[in-house]
């Protein structure tokens, strides 16, 4: 294991740059980023953590101008929103930007955590790289609840109302807690205050969780397509491997961002209500709930998984604490998958039976988004139910299971390799690995 | 399954996730009028948001008001844009508040003032935002306005209103029957005609930077795809000396 | 085309000045550039004075019940403005001054630009009866007390002890300068401040 050889940053003698690295090593570092060796054959599917990190700073930016003009509190919160988007300049492009920003960031979060299932990038020596990344996940979801709440129209309100009383579940200590959550018995003043404080707090908590998981994956190195690691015997292995991230990646990562913001920028612009919820538009009123609670898009998956449990289970848990631990290990169960993936292949691409079972991992997935987002009735508690113990079946039975009987396929021998079988037979633009390649054998 | 599982996500994630939503209740049947606001290029008529502000104030204004709207916004270059003498005699027609007065004391209306709630029993909601407030949005308005069935029910003392874009009955009474004002333009002023007037101006209260969105919008996604494009050229150069090292030995 | 010392062609090398120079690399920095700068357009432009308080940066103020002799007070741009009617007298009184005596002979009054502060230079209407003032202290930003207060039948400033004549004058005392008077302009009854 250990980290990429890299060449070692030697700032010339007499020059500002040594004088500054010999006292802060951020030269260095910059070099560092600049210049890490990163595979070459990286596709599409690994444009998503740079469209991340601008969508931190996008979102980030953003709700500071819009803090500029919010007036939390009850009486004063939907008002200042609307003074938002009528008389503060630019107001209404910065709020939705901000509103759908959350969206695209949660389009790209999704795209990324799959991308890191389908490649393996949670594997040996990647755990704490992608246990970080579940925690961002966390904290990124509770940013957005706390900011959805923060308009103080019909959905925020009964939103957070709905949410927060889920703590109430807890045995014991579920009331108190409740209370304690909402400042008071009741959803007001004093609970929209500290979601305004915490929403402003959290992005900063994901910035630096954010340095983290960089951190981290400059340490162990990028994964790719093949799932083959990149030889780091000496620094002429690496290079044959990778290509130094400036400037291949610079043009290939903003490429792809710059596709993302044209979607983006639709939405913005010419749907900025499309993926919001016209109740949101009504200011709150605690006497008169929506006739259909619904959370925004992006929670649907987990919201449910959350109301599919309606029976006591296993005779102790009733059933209200039995979604809210539903909900919670739907989460939670991915930070275990290094270790309940047994195969000793990376990449998915090269395992015959399991992709099979990872596309159904991604259809469960949807399958919850429109089960989340439909009145509780019908066919929809059944499918619901079973779209969630499939997603807890996938990682706890299926991921170890597959993985020990599986015979996977043969896998390119370096990166090197393949990505000159990609590229170099232009006649017969063969993509992927041709049937010579030898086998690698398993780890 | 190798290469585009991200954009199939993606495009799915989007698709998927809207489709969940754009369908409206079950029992509602919504017009689709053709507004001159509707598309990406669309923008407001001026002449029919004043149209439609004579309606509100003629009709809706007795029950509804419209909080959140100022009256100064009524001279709003791509909104109503009526002359700033007209603003100040609209505002001077409603009473609001006297914040420096005793409490309860009223005075006229002055342009920096915003459009009073009326005190009238029912809880009517405020009109500044009802257009982006219910499903269907101006549509729904102007559907709602013509979808008074006839039918009635009373319940305890109150009338309800059959109206099939409720897809239900409503406490509102119709409101228009056509022929409810008379336009200084010489514009019709048939039930359909004045509802899509009412519409178009609630649509104005509720969004009235949309045109300066949309606007802002084609410039900045021309800038987009522009900008995308030198860059797809420019990182296929950057990457050619690696996918072909042959040509460039 | 050259790589520079990249000789292995594997991008491991610098990249050739010629490289950096190529028209396609410049364009795009170039349109980048412009990205940035109109992105960056509405986060600035976003605390500049919104339409709601610019719409409160013009007030009228009607001042038709204003008797000779009297004195009123409004909020403009959350602070305090004196208006007073000039009684007969209270114009002779100000007329006796000389204007080189004052400690700050300007006029102050951006309606009537670099006159001196004379009576007519500082009254405003046709029958140059009123007298309107901003009423912040040039001293230290406190509020004068009105209605003939202080040495000078005019206003005077509690908190350092500033003496402003019926003109709003600075006479004696710390203040520097004479109470500025806002942009104003009369019609009929209706007094336009901004």
């Amino acid at each position: 294991m250990g980290t990429i050889p890299q060449e070692h940053y030697e700032p010339k003698e007499g020059t500002t740059s040594k004088w500054i690295n010999d006292r802060l090593p951020i030269m260095g570092m910059i070099d560092h980023l600049q210049k890490f060796p990163t595979p070459k054959n990286l596709n599409y599917a690994y444009v998503f953590g740079g469209i991340l990190v601008l969508f931190l700073v996008i979102q980030i930016v953003t709700g500071i101008t819009l803090a500029m003009h919010y007036q939390t509190g009850e009486a004063s919160a939907f008002n200042s929103v609307e003074h938002i988007m009528r008389d503060v300049n630019y107001g209404w492009l910065l709020r939705y930007a901000h509103a759908n920003g959350a969206s695209f960031f949660f389009i790209a979060v999704y795209a990324h955590i799959f991308r890191g299932l389908y490649y393996g990038s949670y594997k040996a020596p990647r755990e704490i790289l992608w246990i970080i990344g579940v925690l961002i996940f966390v904290v990124m979801m509770a940013t957005a609840f706390m900011g959805y709440v923060l308009p103080w129209g019909q959905m925020s309100f009964w939103g957070a109302k709905v949410i927060t009383s889920l703590f109430g579940a807890i045995p014991l200590v579920g009331e108190s807690l409740k209370e304690w959550l909402w400042g008071g018995p009741y959803v007001g003043d004093a609970t929209l205050n500290r979601m305004f404080s915490l929403h402003y707090l959290l992005p900063f908590v994901i910035a630096g969780l954010t340095v983290l998981h960089i951190w981290a994956l400059h340490h162990v190195g990028n994964t790719n397509p093949t799932g083959v690691e990149v030889r780091k015997e000496s620094l002429e292995t690496v290079k044959k491997d990778t290509v130094p991230f400036t400037p291949f990646y610079i043009t290939k990562d903003l490429f792809a961002i710059l596709v993302f913001l044209i979607a983006f920028a639709f939405f913005v612009y010419f749907a900025p209500n499309y993926l919001g919820h016209p109740d949101n538009y009504i200011e709150a009123n605690p006497l008169a709930t929506p006739a259909h609670i619904v959370p925004e898009w992006y929670f649907l998956p987990f919201y449910a998984i959350l109301r599919a449990i309606t029976f006591d289970f296993l005779w102790i848990i009733p059933a209200k604490l039995g979604g809210v631990l539903a909900m919670f290990g739907a989460i939670a169960v991915l930070a275990f998958i290094p270790w309940l993936d047994t195969s000793n292949v990376r990449s998915t691409t090269y395992r015959p039976i399991y992709r099979w079972w990872f596309l159904v991992l991604v259809i469960d997935f949807f399958v919850l988004m429109w089960a989340g987002g439909q009145p509780a009735e019908g066919i929809v508690p059944l499918v619901s139910l079973l779209a969630t113990i499939y997603w807890f079946a996938h990682f706890l039975i299926v991921l170890p299971v597959v993985g020990l009987i599986e015979k996977p396929l043969p896998r390119p021998e370096t990166i090197e390799q393949a990505f000159k079988d990609k590229h170099d037979h232009s006649d017969d633009a063969s993509s992927g690995p041709t049937a010579d390649a030898s086998v690698q054998p398993a780890e | 399954m190798r290469l585009s599982i991200a954009s199939v996500l993606t495009v799915g994630l989007i698709a998927f996730s809207s489709a969940s939503f754009a369908a409206g209740g079950a029992g509602q049947k919504i017009t689709d009028y053709d507004f001159s606001f509707d598309g990406m290029l669309g923008a407001y008529d001026q002449a029919q948001l004043q149209r439609g502000f004579q309606v509100y104030e003629a009709v809706c204004s007795g029950c509804h008001g419209m909080k959140h709207v100022a009256f100064r916004t009524l001279a709003d270059e791509n909104g109503p844009g009526f002359s700033d003498a007209a603003v100040k005699a609209i505002a001077a027609n409603y009473e609001v508040a006297d914040d420096e007065g005793n409490p309860g004391d009223t005075r006229p209306g002055k342009p920096f003032d915003y459009f009073p709630t009326p005190d009238v029993g029912g809880n009517p909601p405020d009109m500044s935002l009802l257009a982006k407030a219910r499903n269907g949005g101006a549509d729904y308005i102007y559907s709602l306005l013509l979808g008074y069935t006839g039918e009635e029910k009373e319940l305890g003392d109150v009338t309800l209103y059959e109206n099939s874009a409720y897809g239900g009955y409503l406490n509102m009474a119709p409101p228009l029957y056509g022929d409810d004002v008379e336009y200084a333009d010489g514009t019709d002023t048939s039930l359909e005609q004045v509802s899509a007037d009412i519409s178009a101006f609630l649509m104005w209260a509720a969004e009235p930077k949309l045109v300066e969105r949309k606007q802002a919008g084609v410039w900045s996604m021309t800038f987009l795809i522009f900008f995308a494009t030198l860059v797809w050229f420019t990182n296929r150069k950057v990457w050619a000396k690696i996918k072909h090292p042959e040509n460039h030995s | 085309m050259a790589h520079g010392d990249d000789k292995e062609g594997n991008g491991h090398g610098h990249v050739a000045d010629e490289d950096r120079r190529d028209i396609l690399f410049l364009a795009t920095g170039a349109t980048a550039a412009v990205g940035v700068a109109s992105a960056v357009w509405p986060l600035v432009d976003q605390m500049n004075a919104s339409a709601s308080v610019l719409a409160l940066s013009s007030i009228e103020v009607d001042v038709s019940a204003l008797e000779p002799g009297q004195e009123m007070k409004v909020s403009f741009l959350k602070a305090p403005v004196f208006i007073r009617r000039m009684t007969e007298e209270d114009i002779a009184e100000a007329q006796k001054e000389d204007i080189n005596s004052l400690p700050d002979p300007d006029a102050r009054n951006p309606n009537a630009p670099d006159a001196q502060a004379t009576v007519d230079a500082r009254l405003l209407g046709e029958n140059k009866d009123l007298i309107v003032l901003s009423g912040v202290c040039t001293h230290l930003g406190c509020v004068p007390l009105g209605d003939g207060a202080g040495d000078y039948h005019g206003w005077f400033c509690p908190c350092h002890g500033s003496h402003y004549d019926n003109l709003g004058r600075i006479r004696q005392g710390p203040a520097p300068e004479n109470l500025p008077i806002p942009v104003a302009s009369l019609n009929g009854d209706i007094l336009k401040l901004g």
